[in-house]
């Protein structure tokens, strides 16, 4: 090896390395972050003995509907709708799940009444512990059915 | 600046100066085209109000259909699996430093290759081309052109500014999508295009279909000497308005039939709706776009350059009247209406 293949060879090993550092400061800085408790955390949602049957209650910070079916069974309902990211408020009046944005309608457990969402509403990983309802909104489930219940009970009602 | 880019686009291709040995060229355009895109989509973010907060949620979560690898897309660009202060931190270097850079860079360089292909003479029709050329030096010839043209449009961006307020809604509220929800409006075709088709082909395959046809359109060798006259060949120029009226007409038409009578999951309930809203209309569309080169070949007995133009135009009206009816006739629930 001469002279000029040795320097040009550092040169290009170099020119790697400090490319490799940019790609990695890039990826750092662009990929998403581990959040800061909140959203992307596990929310304490409170007592499930507070949720009558039949209920849906908004728990805005976490961006989800606490939803307790008729038979007992406890769902947190992600509110971004599966169609094209939209909140999708729970309409009271007609006991649906109804996207503003181009019409989506889900029922309670998130199960699709009227497209174009292609799926039915994901959930959050949600344990009861001691009472207590816990929801990990770290840990998403997204389904192409309705098909598994999903739906946590309280020991005595399982 | 979308527009004017836009344009700039549409002037090299209807005086035929993309072909060799300009082909590399065209494709360093291609790719500002979309750097500028992407700079007006993460500006778009920025003033934080409920049309910029809704118009990115919808922008970004067109690419989680891409197959395979669209939820990590869509995340990696978001900064998480929302639209949220992460997300504003990445638009706002992307917008202020990453992307001008990036385009100064490029555009250097695009302009840079434009003086070595040579420039394209403009000519007039039926105009041989000459070989003596008359040149003049830079500057200041081109340079007090530039100065003078970029002035006048500080001047009236400026004028403008002081007149009209720049649109700001309500702050950004997650929690309360507005009633429609639409991208900005370079993204509404794509958006009216998702009233029609099955998401996948709407934001995936059709807008993929279309940047592979630009990437390929300068390697389709001439078969006429058009090079620097406005649409090549007399038949050229009333092929080319042919098409556009057809590309308007015709989208207009397809748009109101499939709004009100058209149901092709209903018609077809036993195929998923990838396939009767997604492959069957798109194949329907291209055998219509293979009928009309057909018409223009053997028909019109066209050149294949002068066919090509008409094509381009006719797929540039359509697109363009697609914006329009998403961006001006569509209210509330995404239905069609009148603008006022």
């Amino acid at each position: 090896m001469n002279r000029r293949t040795f320097v040009k060879a550092a040169t290009a090993g170099l020119a790697a390395l400090a490319g490799g550092e940019i790609a990695y400061i890039g990826w750092k800085f662009a990929a998403p972050r581990a959040a800061a408790g909140e959203f992307g955390g596990i929310f304490e949602v409170g007592a499930a003995v507070d949720f009558p049957p039949g209920s849906v209650t908004p728990i805005t910070n976490g961006r989800f509907y606490l939803v307790r079916q008729v038979d007992g069974g406890f769902l947190a309902v992600y509110r971004q709708c599966t169609h094209l990211g939209c909140s999708v408020p729970w309409e009271p009046a007609q006991a649906q799940f109804v996207c503003p944005c181009h019409g989506s309608a889900f029922e309670m457990d998130g199960k699709i009444l009227n497209p174009p969402a292609p799926r039915p509403l994901d959930l959050f990983e949600l344990t009861i512990e001691d009472g207590q309802i816990n929801v990990n909104t770290g840990r998403k489930i997204q389904r192409d059915n309705t098909d598994k219940n999903f739906a946590v009970y309280m020991e005595d009602q399982a | 600046m979308v527009i004017v880019v836009l344009l700039h686009m549409l002037r090299v291709f209807f005086t035929n100066a993309l072909h060799r040995p300009r082909e590399f060229n065209w494709l360093l355009g291609v790719t500002l085209l979309l750097i500028t895109a992407g700079a007006n989509f993460t500006g778009y973010l920025l003033p934080w109000d409920q049309r910029a907060y809704w118009a990115v949620t919808v922008g970004a979560s067109l690419l989680q259909y891409i197959p395979l690898m669209g939820e990590q897309i869509a995340h990696f660009i978001l900064g998480g699996p929302e639209v949220d202060a992460a997300t504003l931190t990445n638009f706002y270097g992307l917008h202020v430093a990453v992307l001008p850079m990036l385009l100064f860079a490029i555009m250097s360089f695009h302009i840079w290759r434009a003086r070595k292909d040579g420039f394209s003479v403009p000519r007039d029709l039926g105009e041989a081309p000459t070989s003596k050329v008359e040149r003049v030096t830079t500057i200041p010839h081109l340079i007090s052109r530039e100065a003078i043209f970029a002035l006048a449009v500080i001047a009236l961006l400026f004028v403008w500014a002081l007149l009209v307020n720049a649109p700001l809604e309500e702050a950004a509220d997650p929690a309360h999508s507005p009633n429609p929800a639409k991208a900005a409006w370079y993204f509404m075709g794509i958006q009216e295009l998702l009233m029609h088709f099955h998401p996948f082909f709407a934001a995936i395959v059709i807008p993929a279909l279309g940047l592979i046809l630009l990437i390929l359109l300068p390697y389709f060798s001439p078969d006429m000497d058009g090079e620097g006259i406005w649409f090549g060949t007399r038949k050229g120029r009333w092929l080319v308005a042919l098409g556009g009226l057809l590309g308007i007409v015709g989208t207009i038409a397809m748009v109101w039939f499939d709004e009100h009578y058209l149901d092709l999951t209903e018609l077809m309930p036993s195929l998923p709706a990838v396939i009767s809203n997604g492959w069957i209309p798109l194949v329907w569309l291209l055998a219509m776009l293979w009928l009309y080169w057909e018409l223009l070949r053997q028909g019109f007995h066209a050149l294949q350059s002068e066919a090509r133009l008409s094509l381009f135009t006719l797929l540039l009206t359509s697109f363009i009247t697609l914006t329009v009816i998403g961006q001006l006739f569509r209210g509330e629930g995404m239905s069609l209406t009148l603008p006022f």
